[in-house]
């Protein structure tokens, strides 16, 4: 799980792209408060090959990725 | 990644279109828009500096405060946020500013210069790319002002509430404020319809996330262009209003509240390139952000309208060329840009991740 929440662009972009280089999840789920940062994630994400799932969840976004 | 990014292009197009009708309304050439510029106005008119060719409430700022305020609402996305090193931001900020009036201009102003054929905001162009360069280092390698939280939906509004009480009371009894008589803040478009125009600029803004130094940033840091297609979009409507109203001239001399001071006028749009990425935005992001309820960009807000004020109470600003003058930065502004960049660097290197992170 990544947490992104409470960081401004383009931080959430910067701290998954690190994850995904670092460990190549094959699944890596992501939460968001800023619905800007999730759709960038989610097109960044989508470009490596990765399925998303979004759920919400109180005001907060829960993106899940998967191979 | 590479697709066109259409709402971008066109919020991009109607931040152009705008400064062309502000302009032929009645704001200054090539400064239909400037963030920097009317934030420094707003400064004067509160009497925060005594600088009096720069002294005007401008009503773009609160229109652009509430355009997202009233989007962000709309979209369900309002949101109060704060706490992330909100004092640090009041600094860049500050630094941010000096960095732009230097130069005469924000990232937005330096666009519309370039669309009005003003061949220095091409220098200033290369030094805001040079430094938003060096800030993507900054980011690769870890910086972060840290994590904003939740507070009060009170928290979130202050900004907003506290900028439009003040628009209402310089129209409501204008001998409190300052007002230019001569110079760049005597000229205006009628404050109703800047503020209109200006709101339906902030809705698209916030809509669309458009920010000058994220386009760029986002370029260099991902190949992401999407931003960029707004930055392209602002240039080529106010090119083609400025061409049509017969305001295009192209050079570097003769060009509306400028300079030819290249060398300072690209460290100072470079300082502001560095400053807007370690912020997370451009000065134009910053005002839609603390529209849409994050007090971190209001704070920020407030550090450039106290760096304005410390530009002209310090002789900081670049000075407009004339008939009588070059113009140009002095050595005191001179000496601020490059404490500026001091403080910039100090700021990335205090906010990497430790070793054992």
């Amino acid at each position: 799980m990544v947490d992104v929440r409470g960081l401004l662009c383009p931080m959430p972009l910067v701290t998954v792209r690190k994850e995904i280089e670092k460990n190549a999840p094959e699944t890596l789920e992501v939460l968001f408060d800023d619905k800007g940062a999730l759709d960038n994630v989610t097109r960044f994400v989508t470009g490596l090959g990765y399925k998303t799932a979004v759920t919400e969840e109180g005001g907060d976004y829960k993106l899940v990725l998967s191979k | 990644m590479k697709k066109i990014n259409w709402p971008v292009v066109l919020a991009g197009g109607l931040v152009g279109l705008a400064a062309v009708v502000l302009t032929a309304l009645g704001n200054p050439v090539n400064m239909g828009f400037c963030i920097a510029c009317f934030l420094r106005d707003i400064a004067g008119a509160t009497k925060m500096h005594s600088a009096a060719v720069v002294q005007y409430f401008r009503p773009e700022i609160v229109g652009l405060l509430l355009g997202a305020f009233i989007m962000s609402v709309a979209s369900k996305e309002y949101r109060a946020k704060a706490g992330s090193s909100p004092a640090t931001r009041f600094v860049l900020g500050a630094f941010v500013m000096i960095g732009a009036l230097a130069f005469l201009g924000c990232p937005l102003r330096m666009v519309l210069r370039l669309a009005g054929g003003d061949l220095n905001a091409l220098i200033a162009l290369f030094g805001f790319i040079a430094g938003i360069a060096v800030g993507v280092v900054c980011l690769n390698k870890g910086f972060s002002l840290k994590r904003a939280y939740d507070v009060g939906k009170a928290e979130g509004g202050m900004l907003l509430v506290v900028l439009s009480g003040l628009f209402l009371l310089s129209l409501a009894v204008p001998a409190l404020f300052a007002f230019s008589e001569k110079g760049p803040g005597s000229m205006h478009a009628p404050a109703l319809i800047a503020l209109l125009i200006a709101t339906a600029v902030g809705a698209a803004a916030y809509k669309t996330r458009l920010c000058m130094a994220g386009g760029i940033r986002d370029g260099i840091m991902f190949k992401d262009f999407k931003l960029l297609y707004g930055f392209i979009a602002i240039f080529l409507v106010a090119l083609v209003g400025n061409l049509v109203t017969n305001k295009f001239n192209l050079g570097f001399t003769g060009q509306p509240v400028a300079h030819s001071d290249h060398l300072w006028s690209f460290l100072g749009m470079a300082l502001v390139g560095w400053g807007s990425v370690l912020l997370g935005g451009c000065p134009l992001r910053q005002l839609i952000l603390a529209g849409s309820g994050n007090g971190d960009s209001a704070v920020t807000v407030l550090g450039m309208i106290v760096g304005a004020a410390f530009s002209h109470n310090f002789g900081l600003a670049g000075a407009a060329a004339n008939a009588e003058s070059a113009g140009g930065v002095g050595i005191k502004g001179r000496v601020a840009i490059i404490i500026g960049f001091v403080v910039m660097a100090v700021v990335s290197l205090m906010n990497m991740p430790k070793k054992e992170d």
